[in-house]
């Protein structure tokens, strides 16, 4: 087969944790080197955590793997400081088209409105994006990545978790504060703690094949419902970087994974699609199934999971990857905060109550999607096929046609962490969304203003240019608070004027803070460190914005 | 017999022997696959003419009520 990519092989490295007589101790442990336990290291770096990740593989993901990833995703890597290499190599798309049998059903257009940093997806790569990573983090100081390190035992105690790590030297203790597990769906860590993942498995299989071929095919997601080239069952087409496309065909319970991924067997299928004269070379195939599962609860003591140890779901909707990002977005500030001692312990319980509902909307989501593409009776089937025959002229059939719902970031509605609205807003920006982009001063982006890791204020000034006295007093108290400090954007502000420190003035060339936020004179938004809403107002009042900080540190 | 709130279960077509026996012509010469085809168009078509999904989950209750 052919390869547009060599893989990366990362030496090992002894350790001088490894000649300690006693355990050396680190804030944060990660295991697992994949995407999700990368972004967790990096996040920890981002607060300014000590951190050690541990893999037990010398290299980066073994083929493409997970290929899509959303608009939220590239925002929190570019918080972690790899977004804009992902976009730069990624595989912009907007469209995607869906066919029944011979006929196209219907388009459609994930370009969300103007005036946002980051497309509504990307595709890429596993291996790219890791590359990346891993390049990151060795230009962090205060973060390891050690190969060829495995946990073999896991044992929390005296405040501190103690675990056991094999390496081709031989064994070694560590302890840490806290243990972030992201070692994937098979979790080692989540069987030797004796605690499951249940759900539903699917029976279904599905192969992948990676093809490299110059073609004039544009950069779409096509979805086939039993096409005349695989009768029967679904396929899809999408582009990643290097003219290598993703094929994937729903083969059934009944294939058998080791000769449907054979060359001679995957190439004919191959032809009967892109056709007898179309040039491709094989690079990459697998036969896959999945489940649709997660952990009863995501904290256990001192350990968390996070990515696909924690939660799994059909790749229908690209909810895998994406949805660990979150995880992990959602946990390392407020580690930050419990390890500062300026947060108590049950900040942390918010994890599990924010991240297991998002985790039940992406079940539900790659579920459903599941259940469309395989109907698993015969009249799920027929009301399956009716709605597409329907969908390419009657457009209200569309909206039911599902092959995979994108995915989106969770809304923590019902967080213990928000402060529920007192006045109306126009805006969807309610406690618990993450929050929106806009364009702000010249050629920058809201989301870039508030990747700061801090906790951020927007103020929409009464008076255009100035700040009256009052205001300026309370803005200070707010970034002068000595726990938690805000650094707050202040629009409508005059730049040449002196202000607190802390307060910056932030311009609104195209009005969209003041559209998306509903920023009439004097609204004020409070951001958390991963970028979510945690409470808004229609006046300034330090009081209540101070209580809603402690609300959302779980500090009351 | 289940209670409904929104689902009207009071009569509303003003010939109701037209239209049943529309509903049974739909199906003459259709085959038995081809059947459940048309009724499952036919259920999508009226459920979002329908637009209201309270009104459809009570329908869906009365429907099934009673078979097993």
């Amino acid at each position: 087969m052919m390869q547009t990519h060599q893989n990366p092989v990362y030496e090992y490295v002894h350790s001088a944790d490894q000649d300690a007589v006693t355990p050396v101790h680190h804030p944060v442990i990660v295991v697992g080197a994949g995407p999700v336990g990368m972004a967790a290291g990096l996040d920890a770096a981002a607060q300014g955590i000590q951190a050690v990740i541990l893999d037990d593989n010398n290299t980066v993901s073994i083929g493409s793997r997970a290929v899509c990833y959303a608009k939220r995703a590239l925002e929190i890597l570019d918080r972690l400081g790899c977004g804009q290499r992902m976009v730069d190599k990624g595989i912009t798309w907007n469209l995607g088209k869906v066919f029944f049998q011979e006929d196209q059903v219907y388009s459609f257009n994930l370009l969300p409105e103007s005036d946002h940093h980051r497309p509504a997806f990307i595709n890429l790569q596993q291996y790219y994006l890791e590359e990346y990573m891993v390049d990151q983090i060795q230009q962090s100081e205060n973060l390891q990545l050690r190969w060829k390190s495995r946990v073999t035992a896991v044992e929390e105690k005296d405040n501190r978790v103690e675990i056991r790590v094999e390496t081709p030297e031989g064994e070694y203790s560590l302890t840490c504060d806290y243990l972030i597990v992201a070692d994937g769906a098979n979790s080692g860590i989540r069987k030797m703690m004796g605690l499951e993942s249940s759900g539903q498995v699917f029976q279904d299989r599905f192969l992948i094949a990676d093809v490299v071929m110059e073609t004039d095919f544009p950069p779409e997601r096509w979805f086939w419902f039993d096409p005349p080239f695989h009768k029967g069952g679904s396929t899809l087409l999408h582009r990643q970087a290097d003219n290598v496309w993703r094929i994937d065909f729903q083969l059934g319970w009944d294939a058998d994974p080791e000769e449907e991924k054979k060359p001679e067997n995957v190439i004919p299928r191959l032809k009967a699609m892109l056709g007898e004269e179309t040039q491709f070379e094989l690079e990459w195939t697998s036969v896959y199934t999945f489940q649709c599962r997660r952990m009863e609860q995501f904290r256990h003591g001192r350990l968390f999971f996070v990515g696909d140890a924690a939660h799994q779901v059909s790749p229908f909707g690209a909810r895998g990857a994406n949805s660990g990002f979150q995880d992990t977005d959602n946990l390392l500030w407020k580690l930050k905060l419990v390890l500062d001692g300026k947060a108590p312990d049950r900040l942390l319980d918010s994890y599990n109550a924010e991240r297991v509902p998002a985790a039940d909307e992406n079940l539900l989501n790659s579920t459903r999607s599941t259940d469309f593409i395989t109907p698993k009776s015969k009249v799920s089937h027929t009301f399956r096929d009716a709605t597409l025959l329907l969908a390419e002229e009657y457009p209200f059939a569309r909206n039911l046609v599902n092959s995979g719902r994108l995915s989106m970031p969770s809304v923590y509605r019902d967080s213990p962490l928000n402060t529920p609205d007192e006045a109306s807003f126009d805006s969807a920006m309610a406690p618990g969304t993450p929050s929106t982009d806009a364009p702000v001063n010249d050629g920058d982006w809201f989301l870039r203003l508030i990747s700061n890791n801090r906790f951020n204020g927007l103020y929409f000034c009464q008076t255009d240019g100035c700040l009256s006295r009052e205001e300026q007093a309370t803005l200070s108290a707010l970034t002068e608070n000595t726990e938690i400090p805000l650094t707050i954007l202040a629009v409508g502000l005059s730049p040449d004027i002196n202000q607190p420190a802390g307060v910056n003035p932030v311009t609104d060339p195209k009005d969209m803070l003041k559209q998306r936020f509903d920023g009439q004179p004097g609204t004020f938004y409070l951001f958390r460190p991963d970028q979510h809403i945690t409470a808004r107002w229609r006046d300034l009042d330090q009081k209540k914005i101070e209580t809603a900080l402690n609300r959302a540190t779980g500090r009351s | 017999m289940i209670e409904t709130r929104k689902l009207n279960i009071q009569p509303a077509l003003s010939r109701p022997d037209d239209f049943y026996n529309a509903l049974v012509d739909m199906h003459r010469d259709l085959s038995e696959e081809q059947s459940q085809m048309a009724n499952a168009k036919l259920i999508l078509l009226l459920a979002n003419h329908i637009g209201d999904e309270e009104t459809l989950e009570e329908a869906l209750k009365i429907a099934a009520e009673g078979l097993n």
